[in-house]
């Protein structure tokens, strides 16, 4: 395919479609979060880069009969590899057999949960988690670090000039944003909330929180914005998301119990868990959101900058 | 029955048209299309691995005596969003090397590079 939008719209779809096939296989929780970060940001993502690097694809490839003979071998011996692999759904899989019946029998106990996923996240794999929310920070660390803009007053001005806003031209799409920015807001706090009894939690409701916003931010304009989403702040509260997060850990540490064990927190060991569970999904979800707005807003910036002086030149 | 590996399969057919298109495609975006496609099938083997016959969703509820194995599904969950996170690194990336070298096909910029040398 020559035209790379036609290629992200591809990979839109077929997002949306990995998400029903996790449906599909009862991974409730991980098609929620394929279906807002794979249809959702990714493909926005992808389109704000190729607004910056052209449309079109050179489509030459190189050696692609080379490529191609490297690819069927590695596929003809990964095929081979997983004729040892037990059967599709079977029960009886080295999988399923180690820690993993402790989870689906004792959680309800020990966690108080029912989503069993929400208790391994948040509760037995804690650590592990904090860990993922810590590569993320990095990660809008460093698309912050190679597009971020020191501004001039000059630049400033320019900048401030451009009106991308779209409200005024489309009246459909101003009416019904407007309508559905409000409802995605509270369904974010829902499935933030709602996490320990259904499919749900920090990580997806991060990412439709900030899908919200940037819808926002994309009907409005960057400038408008700029100035509703203090660019500050979203800094200091994706910082604040980790910190907090590593010092509910600590809070235990200094009650005498492990690194984030929960049951350090109330006197019921179960109460303990609930709160710690809420706690460190606020935190994953400050953290994921900002991230995210910290990433889309950057990139839009950069498109803005890039315009500007190309017709400048 | 052999056919009840299809799940692999289709996760090795999937990871290699991503591995293709990351070696043979010369356009930095597409490259990095082609590691989201390699990296959903690494998703699809974790999920598919989870799933158990007669299984449900792990959300204890009564009267359910089967569950899928929720392990997979949070070591994934959290990839999925480490994934997005990563990929717009690699945009942020290309969006740089467009600005510095004026294009993001590989060739191109190969040549400005033996041009400086």
């Amino acid at each position: 395919m020559k035209d790379l939008l036609a290629a992200i719209m591809l990979s839109g779809i077929y997002g949306l479609l990995s998400a029903s096939f996790f449906v599909a296989m009862d991974a409730v929780d991980v098609a929620f979060t394929e279906a807002s970060v794979g249809a959702g940001i990714s493909t926005l993502l992808m389109l704000a880069a190729i607004t910056i690097t052209g449309h079109s694809e050179d489509p030459v490839r190189h050696k692609p009969v080379l490529a191609a003979i490297v690819v069927f071998i590695t596929g003809g011996m990964l095929i081979y590899g997983t004729l040892d692999m037990p059967y599709f759904g079977t029960a009886q899989a080295p999988v399923h057999l180690h820690v993993v019946p402790r989870y689906i029998t004792e959680s309800m106990q020990e966690i108080g949960v029912p989503n069993i996923v929400t208790s391994v996240l948040a509760s037995y794999r804690a650590f592990d988690t904090l860990g993922e929310v810590v590569v993320i920070f990095t990660a809008g660390m460093g698309v912050l670090a190679l597009l971020s803009m020191v501004h001039g007053p000059m630049e400033k001005a320019e900048f401030e000039s451009i009106n991308d806003s779209m409200h005024e031209k489309y009246l459909i799409l101003r009416i019904v944003t407007k309508i559905l920015i409000p409802f995605i807001l509270i369904y974010a706090l829902y499935v933030q909330f709602h996490g320990d009894y259904g499919p749900g939690g920090g990580f997806q409701a991060g990412v439709i929180f900030a899908a919200a916003i940037i819808l926002y931010a994309m009907l409005f304009g960057m400038r408008t914005a700029r100035r509703v989403v203090n660019q500050a702040l979203v800094r200091l509260i994706a910082a604040f998301g980790v910190l907090f997060y590593g010092s509910v850990g600590v809070v235990s540490l200094l009650n005498g119990k492990n690194f984030l064990d929960y049951s350090a927190l109330s006197a019921d060991p179960v109460a303990g868990q609930h709160l710690g569970i809420l706690l460190i999904e606020l935190g994953v979800g400050f953290t994921v959101a900002s991230v995210m707005v910290i990433i889309f807003f950057n990139f839009e910036g950069r498109r803005k900058k890039s315009n500007t002086t190309e017709t400048k030149v | 029955m052999i056919l009840g590996l299809y799940n692999y399969w289709i996760v090795v057919v999937l990871m290699m048209i991503g591995f293709y298109i990351v070696i043979a495609h010369g356009n930095l975006v597409k490259k990095i299309i082609g590691l989201t496609i390699f990296q959903t099938s690494v998703f699809i083997f974790y999920i598919s691995i989870a799933k158990v016959n007669g299984g449900t969703a792990p959300i204890i509820a009564e009267g359910i005596q089967l569950y899928s194995n929720p392990l997979p599904h949070v070591l994934i969950l959290t990839a999925i969003v480490v994934g997005i996170a990563t990929t717009a690194v690699g945009l942020a990336l290309a969006v740089r090397i467009k600005e510095a070298y004026g294009s993001i096909e590989e060739d191109e910029i190969q040549k400005k590079d033996n041009l400086d040398c």
